[in-house]
Protein backbone atom coordinates (compact mmCIF):
# COMPACT_ATOMS: atom_id res chain seq x y z
CA UNK A 1 0.00 0.00 0.00
CA UNK A 2 1.31 3.51 -1.22
CA UNK A 3 1.52 6.48 1.24
CA UNK A 4 2.61 9.83 -0.60
CA UNK A 5 4.47 11.28 2.13
CA UNK A 6 2.99 15.37 2.07
CA UNK A 7 6.73 16.74 2.51
CA UNK A 8 8.92 14.49 1.03
CA UNK A 9 6.47 14.34 -1.94
CA UNK A 10 7.09 10.60 -2.17
CA UNK A 11 5.16 8.15 -2.58
CA UNK A 12 6.01 5.08 -0.42
CA UNK A 13 5.05 1.70 0.92
CA UNK A 14 3.26 1.97 4.28
CA UNK A 15 4.89 -1.52 5.16
CA UNK A 16 8.31 -0.55 4.29
CA UNK A 17 8.21 2.10 6.24
CA UNK A 18 7.32 0.12 9.19
CA UNK A 19 9.18 -2.70 8.19
CA UNK A 20 12.36 -0.22 8.32
CA UNK A 21 10.98 1.71 11.70
CA UNK A 22 10.65 -2.04 13.26
CA UNK A 23 13.68 -3.70 12.02
CA UNK A 24 15.59 -0.43 13.72
CA UNK A 25 13.93 -0.51 16.88
CA UNK A 26 14.44 -4.27 16.89
CA UNK A 27 17.98 -3.24 16.87
CA UNK A 28 17.83 -0.61 19.05
CA UNK A 29 16.04 -2.29 21.51
CA UNK A 30 18.80 -5.72 20.95
CA UNK A 31 22.07 -3.24 21.23
CA UNK A 32 20.39 -0.52 23.45
CA UNK A 33 21.37 2.26 20.97
CA UNK A 34 18.82 5.35 19.45
CA UNK A 35 19.38 3.65 15.86
CA UNK A 36 19.35 7.22 13.87
CA UNK A 37 22.74 6.83 12.92
CA UNK A 38 21.52 3.15 11.00
CA UNK A 39 17.77 4.63 10.32
CA UNK A 40 19.08 8.32 8.29
CA UNK A 41 21.07 6.08 5.86
CA UNK A 42 18.29 4.16 5.23
CA UNK A 43 15.64 6.03 4.79
CA UNK A 44 18.02 7.46 2.09
CA UNK A 45 18.74 3.97 0.55
CA UNK A 46 15.04 3.66 0.20
CA UNK A 47 14.51 6.86 -1.94
CA UNK A 48 13.70 9.58 0.84
CA UNK A 49 15.24 13.24 -0.19
CA UNK A 50 18.25 13.14 2.22
CA UNK A 51 17.07 16.52 3.77
CA UNK A 52 13.64 15.01 4.84
CA UNK A 53 15.27 11.81 5.70
CA UNK A 54 17.61 13.96 8.39
CA UNK A 55 14.58 16.35 9.69
CA UNK A 56 12.23 13.65 9.96
CA UNK A 57 14.63 11.29 12.10
CA UNK A 58 14.93 13.61 14.61
CA UNK A 59 11.27 13.72 14.98
CA UNK A 60 11.32 10.28 15.40
CA UNK A 61 13.92 10.07 17.67
CA UNK A 62 12.76 12.48 20.21
CA UNK A 63 9.45 10.25 20.48
CA UNK A 64 11.81 7.46 20.60
CA UNK A 65 13.89 8.82 23.43
CA UNK A 66 10.90 10.25 25.71
CA UNK A 67 10.15 7.11 27.50
CA UNK A 68 13.42 6.32 28.24
CA UNK A 69 14.61 9.08 29.58
CA UNK A 70 11.32 9.24 31.63
CA UNK A 71 12.15 6.14 32.84
CA UNK A 72 15.83 6.83 33.70
CA UNK A 73 14.44 10.20 35.80
CA UNK A 74 12.40 7.82 37.66
CA UNK A 75 15.09 5.96 38.61
CA UNK A 76 17.23 8.35 39.56
CA UNK A 77 19.44 7.88 36.74
CA UNK A 78 20.18 11.31 35.48
CA UNK A 79 22.61 13.60 36.59
CA UNK A 80 20.55 17.26 35.40
CA UNK A 81 23.48 19.46 36.10
CA UNK A 82 25.87 17.50 33.79
CA UNK A 83 22.84 17.02 31.16
CA UNK A 84 21.99 20.24 31.48
CA UNK A 85 25.44 21.65 30.42
CA UNK A 86 25.51 19.43 27.81
CA UNK A 87 22.67 20.66 26.81
CA UNK A 88 23.52 23.79 26.31
CA UNK A 89 26.32 22.82 24.44
CA UNK A 90 23.96 20.79 21.93
CA UNK A 91 21.50 23.86 21.49
CA UNK A 92 24.11 26.20 20.42
CA UNK A 93 25.45 23.13 18.66
CA UNK A 94 22.29 21.95 16.91
CA UNK A 95 21.04 25.61 16.01
CA UNK A 96 24.56 26.15 13.81
CA UNK A 97 24.27 22.60 12.50
CA UNK A 98 20.87 23.64 11.14
CA UNK A 99 22.79 26.74 9.25
CA UNK A 100 25.06 24.61 8.20
CA UNK A 101 22.87 22.03 6.45
CA UNK A 102 20.54 24.93 4.83
CA UNK A 103 24.01 26.59 3.67
CA UNK A 104 25.02 23.19 2.06
CA UNK A 105 21.59 22.53 0.77
CA UNK A 106 21.89 25.82 -1.44
CA UNK A 107 25.24 24.71 -2.46
CA UNK A 108 24.04 21.37 -3.59
CA UNK A 109 26.94 19.70 -2.04
CA UNK A 110 24.54 18.60 1.52
CA UNK A 111 24.64 14.45 0.35
CA UNK A 112 28.07 14.21 -0.40
CA UNK A 113 27.99 16.27 2.93
CA UNK A 114 26.08 13.59 4.53
CA UNK A 115 27.46 10.79 3.12
CA UNK A 116 30.76 11.73 4.03
CA UNK A 117 29.76 12.74 7.69
CA UNK A 118 28.04 9.27 8.08
CA UNK A 119 31.46 7.20 6.57
CA UNK A 120 33.31 8.66 9.06
CA UNK A 121 31.28 8.26 12.19
CA UNK A 122 29.99 5.00 11.41
CA UNK A 123 33.39 3.98 9.71
CA UNK A 124 35.31 4.93 13.11
CA UNK A 125 32.67 3.88 15.40
CA UNK A 126 32.23 0.38 13.85
CA UNK A 127 35.74 -0.58 13.93
CA UNK A 128 36.10 0.73 17.47
CA UNK A 129 33.20 -1.49 18.67
CA UNK A 130 34.89 -4.32 16.47
CA UNK A 131 37.86 -4.51 17.78
CA UNK A 132 36.45 -3.88 21.25
CA UNK A 133 34.26 -7.16 21.03
CA UNK A 134 36.82 -9.50 19.33
CA UNK A 135 39.30 -8.05 22.64
CA UNK A 136 36.33 -9.27 24.77
CA UNK A 137 35.59 -12.49 23.27
CA UNK A 138 39.34 -13.77 23.15
CA UNK A 139 39.61 -12.30 26.78
CA UNK A 140 36.81 -14.57 27.81
CA UNK A 141 38.14 -17.57 25.70
CA UNK A 142 41.71 -17.34 27.73
CA UNK A 143 39.90 -16.97 30.76
CA UNK A 144 41.59 -13.50 31.92
CA UNK A 145 39.08 -11.24 33.32
CA UNK A 146 38.55 -7.51 32.27
CA UNK A 147 40.51 -4.90 33.89
CA UNK A 148 38.04 -2.63 35.18
CA UNK A 149 37.88 1.01 33.51
CA UNK A 150 39.88 3.30 35.37
CA UNK A 151 37.84 6.28 36.38
CA UNK A 152 39.11 9.76 37.69
CA UNK A 153 42.33 9.49 35.62
CA UNK A 154 43.97 12.89 34.99
CA UNK A 155 43.41 13.75 31.42
CA UNK A 156 44.40 17.14 29.93
CA UNK A 157 40.61 17.70 30.18
CA UNK A 158 40.91 18.20 33.82
CA UNK A 159 43.65 21.27 33.40
CA UNK A 160 40.54 23.27 32.09
CA UNK A 161 39.50 26.29 33.67
CA UNK A 162 35.69 27.04 34.82
CA UNK A 163 35.45 24.16 36.92
CA UNK A 164 32.14 22.82 38.13
CA UNK A 165 31.17 20.41 40.81
CA UNK A 166 28.99 17.86 39.75
CA UNK A 167 27.64 15.58 42.70
CA UNK A 168 25.43 13.12 41.24
CA UNK A 169 28.34 11.82 39.04
CA UNK A 170 31.04 12.66 41.96
CA UNK A 171 33.06 14.75 39.83
CA UNK A 172 34.70 18.12 40.22
CA UNK A 173 36.03 19.14 36.16
CA UNK A 174 35.80 22.02 33.93
CA UNK A 175 32.46 22.93 31.96
CA UNK A 176 33.86 23.65 29.00
CA UNK A 177 34.74 19.77 28.30
CA UNK A 178 30.43 18.80 28.51
CA UNK A 179 30.06 21.31 27.11
CA UNK A 180 31.80 21.26 23.66
CA UNK A 181 30.98 17.46 23.67
CA UNK A 182 27.54 18.94 23.77
CA UNK A 183 27.92 21.03 21.30
CA UNK A 184 29.80 18.27 18.83
CA UNK A 185 27.15 16.15 19.48
CA UNK A 186 24.53 18.54 18.64
CA UNK A 187 26.66 19.96 15.28
CA UNK A 188 25.81 16.26 14.59
CA UNK A 189 22.34 15.76 15.16
CA UNK A 190 21.51 18.77 12.69
CA UNK A 191 23.56 17.09 9.94
CA UNK A 192 22.86 13.78 10.50
CA UNK A 193 19.45 13.48 11.58
CA UNK A 194 20.88 11.19 14.71
CA UNK A 195 20.49 11.87 18.47
CA UNK A 196 24.11 11.42 18.72
CA UNK A 197 24.39 8.85 22.07
CA UNK A 198 26.81 6.47 20.04
CA UNK A 199 29.34 8.97 20.30
CA UNK A 200 28.44 11.09 23.55
CA UNK A 201 28.15 7.66 25.92
CA UNK A 202 31.37 6.78 25.07
CA UNK A 203 32.50 10.73 25.49
CA UNK A 204 30.90 10.98 28.91
CA UNK A 205 32.79 7.87 30.08
CA UNK A 206 36.09 8.03 28.77
CA UNK A 207 36.74 11.37 28.61
CA UNK A 208 34.59 12.80 31.47
CA UNK A 209 34.60 9.89 33.92
CA UNK A 210 31.19 9.73 34.19
CA UNK A 211 29.66 6.40 36.00
CA UNK A 212 28.33 4.21 34.29
CA UNK A 213 25.22 4.56 35.77
CA UNK A 214 24.26 8.00 35.01
CA UNK A 215 25.98 8.17 31.51
CA UNK A 216 22.33 6.68 29.46
CA UNK A 217 20.20 8.51 31.63
CA UNK A 218 21.79 11.88 30.87
CA UNK A 219 22.87 11.11 27.62
CA UNK A 220 19.01 10.36 26.76
CA UNK A 221 18.11 13.91 28.68
CA UNK A 222 20.36 15.63 25.97
CA UNK A 223 19.19 14.44 23.27
CA UNK A 224 15.66 14.64 23.93
CA UNK A 225 16.26 18.78 23.92
CA UNK A 226 18.14 18.89 21.31
CA UNK A 227 16.55 16.74 18.89
CA UNK A 228 13.42 18.77 19.81
CA UNK A 229 15.45 21.87 18.85
CA UNK A 230 16.42 19.78 15.89
CA UNK A 231 13.00 19.07 14.72
CA UNK A 232 11.91 23.01 15.70
CA UNK A 233 14.80 24.33 13.40
CA UNK A 234 14.53 22.16 10.44
CA UNK A 235 10.65 22.48 10.27
CA UNK A 236 10.95 26.10 10.41
CA UNK A 237 13.67 26.87 8.68
CA UNK A 238 14.02 24.06 5.87
CA UNK A 239 10.38 22.64 5.77
CA UNK A 240 11.86 18.58 6.03
CA UNK A 241 10.02 17.76 9.19
CA UNK A 242 7.74 15.02 7.56
CA UNK A 243 5.28 14.41 10.61
CA UNK A 244 3.88 11.25 8.53
CA UNK A 245 7.11 9.37 7.95
CA UNK A 246 8.36 10.37 11.54
CA UNK A 247 5.25 8.68 12.91
CA UNK A 248 5.11 6.03 10.61
CA UNK A 249 9.27 5.01 11.64
CA UNK A 250 8.34 5.47 15.36
CA UNK A 251 5.14 2.60 15.10
CA UNK A 252 7.43 0.24 13.48
CA UNK A 253 10.40 1.36 16.13
CA UNK A 254 8.42 1.33 19.36
CA UNK A 255 6.91 -2.58 18.47
CA UNK A 256 10.14 -4.06 17.08
CA UNK A 257 12.20 -2.88 19.88
CA UNK A 258 9.94 -4.55 22.57
CA UNK A 259 10.99 -7.77 20.11
CA UNK A 260 14.74 -6.06 20.50
CA UNK A 261 14.94 -6.10 24.61
CA UNK A 262 13.79 -9.38 24.39
CA UNK A 263 16.07 -11.13 21.62
CA UNK A 264 19.21 -9.04 23.32
CA UNK A 265 18.01 -10.79 27.12
CA UNK A 266 18.83 -14.33 25.20
CA UNK A 267 22.77 -13.15 23.58
CA UNK A 268 26.12 -12.19 24.93
CA UNK A 269 27.43 -8.55 25.06
CA UNK A 270 29.96 -9.26 23.24
CA UNK A 271 28.80 -11.35 20.36
CA UNK A 272 25.96 -8.60 20.31
CA UNK A 273 28.20 -5.61 20.26
CA UNK A 274 30.25 -7.18 17.38
CA UNK A 275 27.17 -7.84 15.13
CA UNK A 276 26.10 -4.39 15.39
CA UNK A 277 29.63 -3.20 14.47
CA UNK A 278 29.62 -5.55 11.21
CA UNK A 279 26.35 -4.00 10.56
CA UNK A 280 27.69 -0.58 10.90
CA UNK A 281 30.35 -1.48 9.17
CA UNK A 282 28.35 -2.43 6.33
CA UNK A 283 26.13 0.60 6.33
CA UNK A 284 29.83 2.64 6.05
CA UNK A 285 31.21 0.87 2.94
CA UNK A 286 27.79 0.65 1.07
CA UNK A 287 27.58 4.76 1.51
CA UNK A 288 31.51 4.54 0.69
CA UNK A 289 31.00 2.46 -2.75
CA UNK A 290 28.39 4.78 -3.75
CA UNK A 291 30.59 7.94 -3.35
CA UNK A 292 33.70 6.56 -4.79
CA UNK A 293 32.05 4.25 -7.86
CA UNK A 294 31.74 5.95 -11.20
CA UNK A 295 27.77 6.85 -10.69
CA UNK A 296 25.26 6.04 -13.62
CA UNK A 297 24.63 9.29 -14.70
CA UNK A 298 26.88 12.03 -13.53
CA UNK A 299 24.66 14.80 -14.40
CA UNK A 300 21.72 15.20 -11.77
CA UNK A 301 18.78 17.89 -10.82
CA UNK A 302 19.33 20.11 -8.35
CA UNK A 303 16.55 21.68 -6.36
CA UNK A 304 14.21 23.50 -8.55
CA UNK A 305 12.92 26.87 -7.59
CA UNK A 306 9.34 27.04 -9.03
CA UNK A 307 8.32 29.31 -11.40
CA UNK A 308 4.75 30.92 -10.39
CA UNK A 309 2.53 27.94 -8.78
CA UNK B 1 -14.55 5.65 -18.08
CA UNK B 2 -18.76 5.69 -18.08
CA UNK B 3 -19.03 9.59 -18.19
CA UNK B 4 -15.98 9.86 -21.18
CA UNK B 5 -17.98 7.41 -22.95
CA UNK B 6 -21.34 9.70 -22.88
CA UNK B 7 -19.21 12.87 -23.26
CA UNK B 8 -18.05 11.16 -26.42
CA UNK B 9 -21.44 10.58 -27.43
CA UNK B 10 -22.56 14.02 -26.65
CA UNK B 11 -19.42 14.65 -29.18
CA UNK B 12 -21.10 12.65 -32.06
CA UNK B 13 -24.60 13.85 -31.54
CA UNK B 14 -23.43 17.76 -31.42
CA UNK B 15 -21.04 17.11 -33.65
CA UNK B 16 -22.67 18.91 -37.03
CA UNK B 17 -23.45 21.88 -34.74
CA UNK B 18 -19.39 21.81 -34.43
CA UNK B 19 -18.60 22.17 -38.42
CA UNK B 20 -16.85 25.49 -37.87
CA UNK B 21 -14.40 23.78 -35.94
CA UNK B 22 -12.26 21.43 -37.64
CA UNK B 23 -11.36 20.03 -33.86
CA UNK B 24 -12.86 19.23 -30.96
CA UNK B 25 -11.18 17.54 -27.81
CA UNK B 26 -11.42 17.37 -23.68
CA UNK B 27 -10.12 15.33 -21.35
CA UNK B 28 -12.04 12.64 -19.16
CA UNK B 29 -10.87 14.86 -15.97
CA UNK B 30 -9.26 18.69 -15.58
CA UNK B 31 -7.74 17.96 -11.84
CA UNK B 32 -5.48 14.95 -11.06
CA UNK B 33 -6.09 15.04 -7.15
CA UNK B 34 -3.29 13.66 -5.24
CA UNK B 35 -4.02 12.36 -2.00
CA UNK B 36 -2.45 10.46 0.36
CA UNK B 37 -3.02 6.99 -1.20
CA UNK B 38 -2.03 8.35 -4.78
CA UNK B 39 -0.11 6.06 -6.67
CA UNK B 40 -0.49 7.95 -10.03
CA UNK B 41 -3.42 8.11 -12.67
CA UNK B 42 -4.46 8.23 -16.21
CA UNK B 43 -6.63 10.69 -18.51
CA UNK B 44 -8.20 9.83 -21.29
CA UNK B 45 -8.38 12.42 -23.40
CA UNK B 46 -10.80 12.33 -26.77
CA UNK B 47 -11.84 14.44 -29.59
CA UNK B 48 -13.26 14.42 -33.07
CA UNK B 49 -11.89 16.16 -36.40
CA UNK B 50 -13.32 17.83 -39.14
CA UNK B 51 -12.29 16.36 -42.54
CA UNK B 52 -8.86 14.77 -43.46
CA UNK B 53 -5.72 14.82 -40.62
CA UNK B 54 -3.57 13.58 -38.25
CA UNK B 55 -3.55 14.12 -34.14
CA UNK B 56 -0.69 15.88 -32.08
CA UNK B 57 -1.19 15.81 -28.16
CA UNK B 58 1.45 17.44 -26.46
CA UNK B 59 0.95 17.54 -22.10
CA UNK B 60 3.35 20.18 -20.61
CA UNK B 61 3.90 20.36 -16.98
CA UNK B 62 4.83 24.00 -15.26
CA UNK B 63 7.57 25.60 -16.85
CA UNK B 64 10.43 26.27 -14.22
CA UNK B 65 13.56 27.04 -13.56
CA UNK B 66 15.99 23.78 -13.61
CA UNK B 67 19.48 23.02 -12.31
CA UNK B 68 21.69 20.15 -13.80
CA UNK B 69 24.45 19.61 -11.66
CA UNK B 70 27.68 17.44 -13.13
CA UNK B 71 29.86 15.39 -11.22
CA UNK B 72 33.60 15.48 -10.78
CA UNK B 73 36.13 13.02 -9.59
CA UNK B 74 37.92 14.72 -6.46
CA UNK B 75 40.18 12.93 -4.63
CA UNK B 76 38.97 9.96 -5.23
CA UNK B 77 34.95 10.62 -4.62
CA UNK B 78 32.50 11.77 -7.31
CA UNK B 79 30.70 15.16 -5.96
CA UNK B 80 29.27 17.87 -7.94
CA UNK B 81 30.86 20.40 -9.50
CA UNK B 82 29.33 22.12 -12.30
CA UNK B 83 25.90 23.24 -12.74
CA UNK B 84 23.65 25.15 -15.62
CA UNK B 85 20.30 26.16 -14.99
CA UNK B 86 17.54 25.82 -17.52
CA UNK B 87 14.69 28.19 -17.89
CA UNK B 88 12.02 26.81 -19.47
CA UNK B 89 11.85 23.04 -18.42
CA UNK B 90 8.32 21.85 -18.13
CA UNK B 91 7.66 19.79 -14.87
CA UNK B 92 6.24 16.96 -17.07
CA UNK B 93 6.27 16.26 -20.51
CA UNK B 94 4.78 13.96 -23.19
CA UNK B 95 3.68 13.81 -26.39
CA UNK B 96 1.10 11.19 -28.39
CA UNK B 97 0.98 11.01 -32.05
CA UNK B 98 -1.81 9.53 -34.29
CA UNK B 99 1.18 8.51 -37.06
CA UNK B 100 5.07 8.22 -36.69
CA UNK B 101 5.97 12.18 -35.85
CA UNK B 102 8.26 12.01 -39.33
CA UNK B 103 5.34 11.32 -41.86
CA UNK B 104 3.37 13.94 -41.35
CA UNK B 105 4.94 17.18 -39.00
CA UNK B 106 8.21 18.60 -40.93
CA UNK B 107 10.73 19.96 -38.47
CA UNK B 108 9.55 23.32 -38.84
CA UNK B 109 6.74 22.67 -37.27
CA UNK B 110 8.00 20.30 -34.14
CA UNK B 111 10.38 23.48 -33.62
CA UNK B 112 7.06 25.91 -33.34
CA UNK B 113 5.11 23.32 -31.42
CA UNK B 114 7.92 22.10 -29.30
CA UNK B 115 7.14 18.38 -30.27
CA UNK B 116 9.56 16.00 -28.89
CA UNK B 117 12.15 15.95 -26.36
CA UNK B 118 14.52 17.10 -28.72
CA UNK B 119 12.54 20.44 -29.71
CA UNK B 120 11.79 21.59 -26.19
CA UNK B 121 13.75 24.98 -26.07
CA UNK B 122 15.37 24.96 -22.67
CA UNK B 123 17.15 28.58 -22.50
CA UNK B 124 20.89 27.93 -21.00
CA UNK B 125 23.01 31.08 -19.95
CA UNK B 126 23.66 33.11 -22.97
CA UNK B 127 27.80 32.90 -21.96
CA UNK B 128 27.91 29.15 -21.83
CA UNK B 129 30.09 26.99 -24.37
CA UNK B 130 27.29 25.21 -27.10
CA UNK B 131 28.78 21.70 -26.13
CA UNK B 132 28.59 22.04 -22.38
CA UNK B 133 25.23 23.53 -23.09
CA UNK B 134 24.19 20.13 -25.03
CA UNK B 135 25.59 18.21 -22.63
CA UNK B 136 24.15 19.48 -19.66
CA UNK B 137 20.73 19.48 -21.75
CA UNK B 138 21.31 15.90 -22.56
CA UNK B 139 21.67 15.35 -18.63
CA UNK B 140 18.51 17.03 -17.94
CA UNK B 141 16.32 15.07 -19.96
CA UNK B 142 18.03 11.84 -19.23
CA UNK B 143 17.46 12.56 -15.44
CA UNK B 144 13.38 13.87 -16.09
CA UNK B 145 12.97 10.21 -17.97
CA UNK B 146 14.50 8.28 -15.30
CA UNK B 147 12.49 9.91 -13.04
CA UNK B 148 9.05 9.45 -15.35
CA UNK B 149 8.77 12.62 -15.94
CA UNK B 150 9.78 13.21 -19.55
CA UNK B 151 8.96 10.24 -22.19
CA UNK B 152 11.01 10.50 -25.25
CA UNK B 153 8.41 7.73 -26.92
CA UNK B 154 5.74 9.01 -28.51
CA UNK B 155 2.37 7.91 -27.17
CA UNK B 156 -0.45 6.34 -29.40
CA UNK B 157 -3.18 8.68 -30.31
CA UNK B 158 -6.06 5.90 -32.13
CA UNK B 159 -8.61 6.55 -34.43
CA UNK B 160 -12.10 5.23 -34.04
CA UNK B 161 -13.03 5.68 -37.48
CA UNK B 162 -12.23 8.10 -39.66
CA UNK B 163 -12.80 11.40 -37.19
CA UNK B 164 -12.95 10.15 -33.84
CA UNK B 165 -9.65 9.87 -31.88
CA UNK B 166 -8.69 9.15 -28.38
CA UNK B 167 -5.48 8.64 -26.36
CA UNK B 168 -4.54 7.83 -22.93
CA UNK B 169 -2.22 10.50 -20.64
CA UNK B 170 -0.26 8.25 -17.96
CA UNK B 171 0.28 10.30 -15.23
CA UNK B 172 3.30 8.67 -12.77
CA UNK B 173 3.13 8.74 -8.70
CA UNK B 174 5.50 11.38 -8.33
CA UNK B 175 3.56 13.64 -10.84
CA UNK B 176 4.60 17.45 -10.33
CA UNK B 177 1.79 19.63 -8.79
CA UNK B 178 0.48 23.04 -10.52
CA UNK B 179 -1.02 24.32 -13.76
CA UNK B 180 -0.54 21.68 -16.79
CA UNK B 181 -1.71 22.45 -20.60
CA UNK B 182 -3.02 19.58 -22.73
CA UNK B 183 -2.50 21.06 -26.54
CA UNK B 184 -4.00 19.04 -29.56
CA UNK B 185 -2.65 19.96 -32.92
CA UNK B 186 -4.54 18.45 -36.36
CA UNK B 187 -2.28 17.97 -39.00
CA UNK B 188 -2.67 18.38 -42.74
CA UNK B 189 -0.34 18.21 -45.86
CA UNK B 190 2.25 19.58 -43.33
CA UNK B 191 0.24 22.42 -41.99
CA UNK B 192 -1.73 23.10 -38.61
CA UNK B 193 -5.31 23.47 -39.41
CA UNK B 194 -6.92 23.47 -36.22
CA UNK B 195 -5.46 23.92 -32.57
CA UNK B 196 -7.08 23.07 -29.02
CA UNK B 197 -5.14 23.90 -25.51
CA UNK B 198 -7.21 22.40 -23.00
CA UNK B 199 -5.89 23.48 -19.13
CA UNK B 200 -5.71 20.92 -16.34
CA UNK B 201 -4.84 21.18 -12.85
CA UNK B 202 -2.49 18.71 -10.54
CA UNK B 203 -3.15 19.28 -6.61
CA UNK B 204 -2.53 17.87 -3.64
CA UNK B 205 -5.74 17.81 -2.11
CA UNK B 206 -6.73 16.12 1.71
CA UNK B 207 -4.86 15.51 4.77
CA UNK B 208 -1.65 15.28 2.60
CA UNK B 209 -1.97 19.49 1.15
CA UNK B 210 -3.23 20.28 4.70
CA UNK B 211 0.01 19.08 6.19
CA UNK B 212 2.33 20.40 3.30
CA UNK B 213 0.33 24.17 3.67
CA UNK B 214 0.54 24.39 7.08
CA UNK B 215 4.32 23.10 7.02
CA UNK B 216 5.23 26.16 4.53
CA UNK B 217 2.74 28.57 5.33
CA UNK B 218 3.04 28.21 9.36
CA UNK B 219 6.46 26.68 9.64
CA UNK B 220 7.42 27.51 13.07
CA UNK B 221 4.23 26.45 14.68
CA UNK B 222 4.55 23.26 12.69
CA UNK B 223 7.63 23.19 13.90
CA UNK B 224 6.81 23.03 17.48
CA UNK B 225 3.42 21.15 16.86
CA UNK B 226 5.68 18.54 15.60
CA UNK B 227 7.90 18.22 18.42
CA UNK B 228 4.84 18.38 20.81
CA UNK B 229 2.88 15.32 18.33
CA UNK B 230 6.28 13.22 18.45
CA UNK B 231 7.00 13.96 22.20
CA UNK B 232 2.96 12.39 23.04
CA UNK B 233 3.74 9.66 20.77
CA UNK B 234 6.77 8.81 22.25
CA UNK B 235 5.02 9.14 25.90
CA UNK B 236 1.97 6.77 24.62
CA UNK B 237 4.15 4.50 23.08
CA UNK B 238 6.57 4.16 25.77
CA UNK B 239 3.29 3.63 28.77
CA UNK B 240 1.36 1.25 26.50
CA UNK B 241 4.37 -1.19 26.32
CA UNK B 242 4.80 -0.63 30.21
CA UNK B 243 2.23 -2.67 30.81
Amino acid sequence: MLIYLPLAEVSVDVFLLLLLGGGVGFLSGLFGVGGGFLMTPLLIFVGIPPAVAVGSEAAQIVAASVSGVLAHMRRGNVDFRMGGVLLAGGLVGSTLGVQIFKLLQGLGQIDLFVSLAFVAVLGTIGLLMLVESVRALRRRSGGRRAAPVKRHQHLWIHGLPLKMRFPRSMLYISAIAPFSIGLGVGILAALMGVGGGFIMVPAMIYLLGMPTSVVVGTSLFQIVFVTANVTFLQAWQNQTVDIVLALLLLVGGVVGAQFGVRAGAKLRGEQLRGLLALMVLGVAAKLLVDLVSTPDDLYSLGSRSKAGA
Amino acid sequence: MMRSALALLALLAFAPAAKAQPLVADLSSHLIAITTGFAGTELLLFGATEGEGDVVVIVRGPDSETSVRRKARVAGLWINRDEMRFAGAPAFYRVAASKPLAEFVPPALRQRYQIGTDYLRLQAPADAAPEEVASFRAGLLRNKEAQDLYDAEIGRVSFLGPRLFRTRILFPANVPTGAYSVEVLLVRGGQVIGAQTTPMFVNKVGVGADIYDFAHDWAAIYGLLAVLIAVFAGWAAGAIFRK
